[in-house]
């Protein structure tokens, strides 16, 4: 598997100019991933800390009653809370503590694959050398400096944080009727077309017009008086090649 | 095919595939939702492929996307055996990774060991010298700690066992984190590590060379025999682990720094997994075995050769012969 910054492939569909990552797996398909920055990590973090600080409170009052043996056993859990609450969760939670899946976040391998158990356990260690000299500045450092947002504990442990996926929302198109494009369109146009057509609700009236001016000329589209037309005819295009539904 | 008649032939199939998904997301436990999982997640790798290739609509694209990404998280879902890997890894694959990185051991043990070793002969033989590295108040705390006349406290009544409990979680909770943090601080190019092997070897010797000078050797000598033989070498092997951390780091040979550094960490990370047993292993014994004052000096001493030869025999011999649970 290899991770690439948007490699122009074999009719790769866009040029990728965020900070995604394409990834090519075994199955001979691209998986499009979104690593996540510093501050929502950050956030995500600070739950995580506050859920275990009251977590950890609570169960010292409840401890503390049993006096030097609840002492031992609140002992044993400030070990596991500090060591292991991450590594659980990771493992055992699908990458996801609560404050990562708070903020949308989860945690994989390098290559895409869910996160085990010597990796997680890697990269929570390390976090020791993150929060160096004080309030994790050696881990926000390189994060910022990563072009994969990654710390020092994610670098040695090969893993990755990444925004889980929202279900994508099916976008209305126009309600004009299909027309079949005047001259065979290349894959990159047809895929121009097509977001216009998706997009042109979430524009203004002005700039769907601007847009759709550009293209009149190359794609030889009849012309009229009417400034609304030519983003008519767009979307008339993409409906076409969506086909009737 | 349009885009459209595409969507409709194969709607169904996608979703049908995504209730599986959420089923399998839902939760770890067996369930009949695994069945012909992979052949439909072929089928929509394949649906993936062909939207892009025939360009239908980035709305189209982005579904079949995250059913192929959702898809493949399952099928790569984390596998674990646990506990026929454990018996593996603890019968046999840690001590062959320990001779197997033995130099990193090596040199971690003579650190640790020789500045522990070399430390204690200074303060036995200059008193004086034990005040350079710890600080009075220290002192006088092990002073309370092994008071000859505690022994004799001790011996009428017996620790209760809610105390052996509080030292059982004070120990796990201490010397383990005194363990990843000289694993950890490794990452610095190793200095981290070459530092906590130094200076806590440097603090230990003084300890014992002090005591033994104050004439409290009787009481401390048979408390620390019996788990000192996994605690320091637990501490030990975690030193290895963190230089060879460092030295990824330092001279990365013909991979790249990060590569080098990922691989190193692979190897550290199960030597970690090896030195947790030995500090739980550690941390049990010091505290309902060494804690006991009614054993005979000559006893602990006996189990504490013994348990030092075991933890030596362990390291040295097991897993030599490949066994079936390997």
């Amino acid at each position: 598997m290899s991770l690439s910054h948007a490699e122009p492939g074999f009719a790769a569909p866009l040029a990728l100019l965020d900070t995604r990552v394409r990834m090519e797996t075994p199955e001979g398909i691209d998986l499009i991933l979104r690593p996540a920055g510093l501050l929502s990590r950050s956030i995500a973090f600070g739950i995580d800390l506050m859920i275990r600080g009251v977590l950890l409170g609570a169960l010292f009052f409840v401890l503390g009653t049993l006096g030097d043996f609840g002492t031992g056993l609140f002992m044993l859990a400030l070990f596991l809370g500090t060591w292991g609450y991450m590594v659980l969760f990771e493992v055992l939670h699908q990458g996801r503590t609560p404050g990562k899946q708070i903020m949308g976040l989860r945690v994989i391998h390098d290559d895409g694959t869910p996160i085990g158990w010597s990796a997680s356990v890697l990269r929570n260690l390390l976090r020791f050398v993150d929060m160096l000299p004080f309030g994790y500045c050696v881990g926000a450092f390189t994060c910022l400096q990563h072009p994969l947002f990654k710390r020092l504990g994610d670098l040695a442990a090969g893993t990755l944080v990444i925004y889980r996926d929202l279900p994508p929302q099916r976008p209305a198109l126009a309600e004009v009727t299909a027309i079949n494009p005047p001259l065979p369109l290349l894959l990159a146009e047809q895929r121009a077309v097509q977001a216009f057509a998706e997009r042109h609700a979430t524009l203004s009236p002005a700039r769907a017009q601007e847009l759709a001016a550009i293209v009149t000329q190359p794609l030889q589209l009849s012309t009229s008086p009417d400034p609304h037309y030519p983003v008519q005819q767009l979307n008339g295009i993409a409906r076409s090649l969506a086909g009737s539904s | 095919m349009k885009q459209s008649l595409f969507e409709q032939r194969h709607a169904e199939n996608w979703q049908r595939f995504s209730t599986r998904l959420e089923t399998l997301e839902g939760s770890r436990r067996k369930s009949g939702s695994g069945a012909g999982f992979s052949r439909e997640y072929r089928q929509i790798c394949q649906h993936l492929a062909l939207a892009i290739d025939r360009g239908y609509a980035s709305h189209l694209v982005e579904q079949l996307q995250q059913l192929a990404m959702r898809g493949h998280q399952q099928l790569y879902r984390h596998r674990s055996q646990f506990t026929a890997q454990l018996l593996s890894f603890v019968l046999a694959d840690f001590p062959r990774l320990v001779r197997a990185e033995w130099r990193w051991v090596a040199l971690a043990g003579l650190l640790f060991f020789g500045s522990l070793t070399l430390m204690a002969l200074l303060v036995y033989g200059y008193p004086d010298l034990v005040y350079s590295v710890v600080s009075p108040a220290d002192v006088a705390e092990m002073h309370a700690m092994y008071e000859p006349a505690a022994r004799r406290i001790g011996q009428t009544a017996e620790r209760a066992s809610s105390t052996d409990w509080l030292m059982f979680g004070y120990y796990v909770m201490h010397n383990v984190g005194i363990a990843f943090q000289t694993f950890a601080s490794g990452l610095l190019f190793g200095v981290g590590s070459l530092f906590f092997l130094f200076f806590n070897g440097l603090m230990i010797g003084a300890g014992a060379g002090h005591l033994t000078d104050a004439g409290m050797g009787a009481t401390f000598w048979p408390f620390v025999v019996g788990h000192s033989a996994f605690e320091l070498t637990g501490i030990m092997l975690a030193g290895a682990a963190g230089l060879k951390l460092g030295w990824a780091l330092v001279a990365p040979g013909r991979l790249r720094r990060g590569e080098a550094l990922r691989r190193a960490a692979q190897i550290s990370v199960r030597l970690i997994g090896g030195v947790m047993m030995f500090l739980l292993i550690a941390a049990f014994i010091e505290a309902y075995w060494s804690s006991m004052s009614w054993p005979a000096a000559t006893a602990k001493y006996l189990v504490g050769a013994s348990l030092w030869l075991l933890v030596g025999a362990y390291l040295t011999l097991a897993g030599r012969t490949p066994h079936a649970p390997d």
